[in-house]
């Protein structure tokens, strides 16, 4: 597929700007503060494509994280969930157990 | 096992302190990430989902035990204690950290292992039957040839910036088991009619988004022109092949515009102008890789010892494995064995550091040391004297790899999918792990016969699905995993591509199709003895197609 960091901007509801720390990789967010945080709960929420635009602009130009793009999410009784299963997996891990002793 | 010299070892430690170098001024902020991609790649280190990935080459799918439990070691003190081996015999590291990968390099170029050719551009880790060298069905050595690719290949600054990525497959084996068919460069070592061994030339095979099975554009190629003609091919390619679209960059896509017959015209005026160079391989050249290959001291002994035929009697659960696992070596009392990396339950090719210590530690007590990858996932002990069958049982059944399901339903081809993979639409690892759960009965699994089934989360294609006797596509269809269902792919000499089943299916009914497929086949084969693939041939998609959607 296309990577999201490669798609054409669309905005359709809350989204949040998220990408992958530098030095390891881990999941990170926008933050509603500026820079970066690894809670989703402390993302920068936005609805406008002129919005997501300026928080990704912000990101691209932050060099603590890479490959940044706009992901939706959902907010449901005021906390921001993940809002689709790739992001879900972005922020929770594999959707299986690690394989730390199977088979013995 | 090839031993490497010094100017192979020079080679990986300059490479490793480049990398260094790069990762600090990356970290630094002196290069920037558009700058440092191409960088990483090259050492075959991607951003996935949640981490850094690294892919180690594994150079035609030969591990040492000192290879192995390096690897372990790596697992343990950098990753999260385990590593996954993929359909191109290389292996995987799913959560390595950015500034900790300079180390990681250094420590895997202690055992001579890298990641160039895993990523990029360029010619990638040449690939080839998992049992070379020790089949009994095999002409010569496949791996000579392999090691001579990869030596020419390697940093080769012409072919370092292709069009896109490049695999070159090699058998020497009347059955095939590298799938040179699907590969943009095939070659089969076989005798012409003067009985003369060289190379059957398949060019333009792939799978992905626009699958082929290969064209063979050289019947019969002599030793002594294998780089020569490689190199036109490259050539060819490097020069006609579209840069300007990622989806129509592969090999494939020209000679399938071309034709083959005039992408075989237009290497054969290239080749005309190298054949007679520096390219030509002469004997010497030969000579001095094949003897850097070091063979076993095998014992003379007979086949089928008293001790392994009373062991066979004695205890089921060795008969069973003996006969799902063990297959016939070249040389007298001495077995190939298939290591099942697909436990019940288990992600397809996922090893813990303890399991890569506890192989190694059999390798070198059964297997002279040496352990072999194959692109099913499972690994090999490829020089077991057969005596030592039954003892070696037990120590693989204590480590949780002498699952007797090989080549039945249960031993599941698939990619990482969107668990990991920042390509994926949808999941494969979950889906294979219900299957196996499905299908946990070996009784059953016996019954039904030899049947591969390969998953892909996405249409790169990773887990080969177009090729699986049963071939599962991950989509998304508004949101939701969707999975695409192929029947009578096959990898082998009689490669095929699968035909599509119907409409794609949700992700909470795909083992339910399956189990469906499954049923339609025992009601339709010819015979208990006719295996799954032969009936889908037999009868075509459509009975089983109304089978299983009758119900939906």
């Amino acid at each position: 597929m296309t990577a999201p960091t490669q798609q054409k901007l669309k905005v359709n509801g809350p989204v949040v700007v998220t990408a992958n720390r530098l030095s390891d990789g881990a999941v990170v967010y926008r933050s509603a503060v500026g820079g970066w945080t690894a809670r989703l709960a402390a993302a920068a929420v936005v609805t406008t494509a002129q919005a997501a635009g300026e928080l990704l602009a912000e990101a691209n130009a932050d060099d603590f994280a890479v490959a940044a793009y706009v992901a939706p999410v959902a907010l449901r009784d005021g906390r921001i969930e993940p809002g689709n299963l790739r992001e879900r997996i972005r922020l929770a891990g594999p959707t299986f157990e690690l394989p730390l002793t199977f088979g013995i | 096992m090839y031993v490497y010299d010094e100017f192979d070892r020079t080679l990986v430690a300059e490479r490793v302190a480049e990398f260094r170098d790069q990762v600090a001024r990356r970290l630094s902020g002196e290069l920037t990430e558009e700058e440092f991609k191409p960088l990483r790649l090259m050492n075959g280190v991607y951003l996935q989902l949640r981490a850094y990935m690294l892919r180690v080459a594994i150079p035609y799918g030969s591990l040492s035990s000192t290879q192995l439990r390096k690897l372990a070691h790596i697992a343990r003190r950098y990753d999260r204690n385990y590593g996954h081996f993929t359909t191109r015999q290389n292996l995987q590291f799913n959560w390595i950290k950015l500034s900790d990968l300079p180390d990681v390099m250094a420590e895997l170029a202690e055992a001579s292992l890298h990641g160039m050719q895993t990523s990029g551009n360029c010619v990638r880790n040449i690939t080839t039957d998992q049992w070379a060298g020790v089949a009994a069905d095999e002409i010569e050595d496949p791996r000579i040839w392999a090691e001579i690719l990869r030596q020419h290949s390697t940093m080769h600054p012409e072919f370092s910036f292709l069009p896109r990525k490049f695999k070159i497959a090699i058998t020497a084996a009347r059955h095939d088991r590298a799938a040179v068919r699907v590969h943009d460069i095939g070659l089969r070592l076989h005798r012409n009619g003067a009985g003369e061994i060289g190379f059957e030339v398949i060019v333009g095979g792939g799978l992905g988004r626009t699958p082929f099975i290969g064209k063979t554009i050289k019947p019969f190629l002599p030793k002594r022109d294998l780089l020569s003609y490689v190199e036109a091919i490259l050539r060819v390619y490097n020069q006609y092949g579209r840069r300007d679209n990622i989806f129509k960059a592969r090999i494939k896509i020209l000679v399938h515009e071309l034709g083959a017959e005039r992408f075989a015209a237009e290497v054969e005026s290239e080749w005309a102008a190298i054949k007679d160079g520096v390219l030509a391989i002469d004997a010497a050249a030969i000579a001095d890789i094949a003897a850097r290959f070091r063979y076993p001291r095998y014992e003379r002994l007979d086949d089928d010892p008293a001790e392994l035929m009373l062991a066979r009697q004695a205890t089921a659960g060795f008969d069973t494995w003996y006969r799902n696992t063990v297959s016939r070596h070249k040389v007298p009392g001495y077995a190939i064995v298939t290591l099942s990396l697909k436990p019940v339950g288990g992600p397809p090719g996922d090893v813990t550091a303890e399991q890569m210590d506890a192989i190694a530690d059999v390798a070198d007590r059964y297997s002279f040391g040496e352990i072999r990858v194959g692109h099913e996932q499972n690994l090999v002990l490829s020089h077991v004297a057969q005596r030592d069958l039954p003892a070696l049982w037990q120590a693989l059944d204590r480590s949780g790899v002498a699952t007797p399901n090989v080549g039945l339903v249960s031993d599941i081809i698939s990619c990482p999918g969107l668990d990991y993979c920042s390509l994926a639409n949808a999941r494969s690892i979950p889906v294979a792990q219900e299957l196996t759960r499905r299908f946990r009965d070996l009784e059953n699994q016996r019954g039904i016969g030899r049947l591969h089934i390969n998953i892909s989360g996405c249409i790169n294609a990773c887990g080969h699905h177009h090729v699986g006797h049963i071939g599962i596509l991950g989509v998304e269809k508004n949101g939701e995993e969707f999975y695409q269902i192929t029947l009578g792919g096959r990898s082998d000499e009689l490669a095929e591509l699968g035909a599509l089943l119907g409409p794609a299916v949700p992700y909470g009914e795909v083992a339910d199709v399956i189990e469906d497929v499954i049923a339609a086949y025992r009601e339709l084969r010819a015979s208990p003895n006719e295996l799954f693939i032969d009936t889908v041939k037999r009868v075509g998609v459509e009975p089983f197609r109304e089978r299983v959607y009758a119900a939906r």
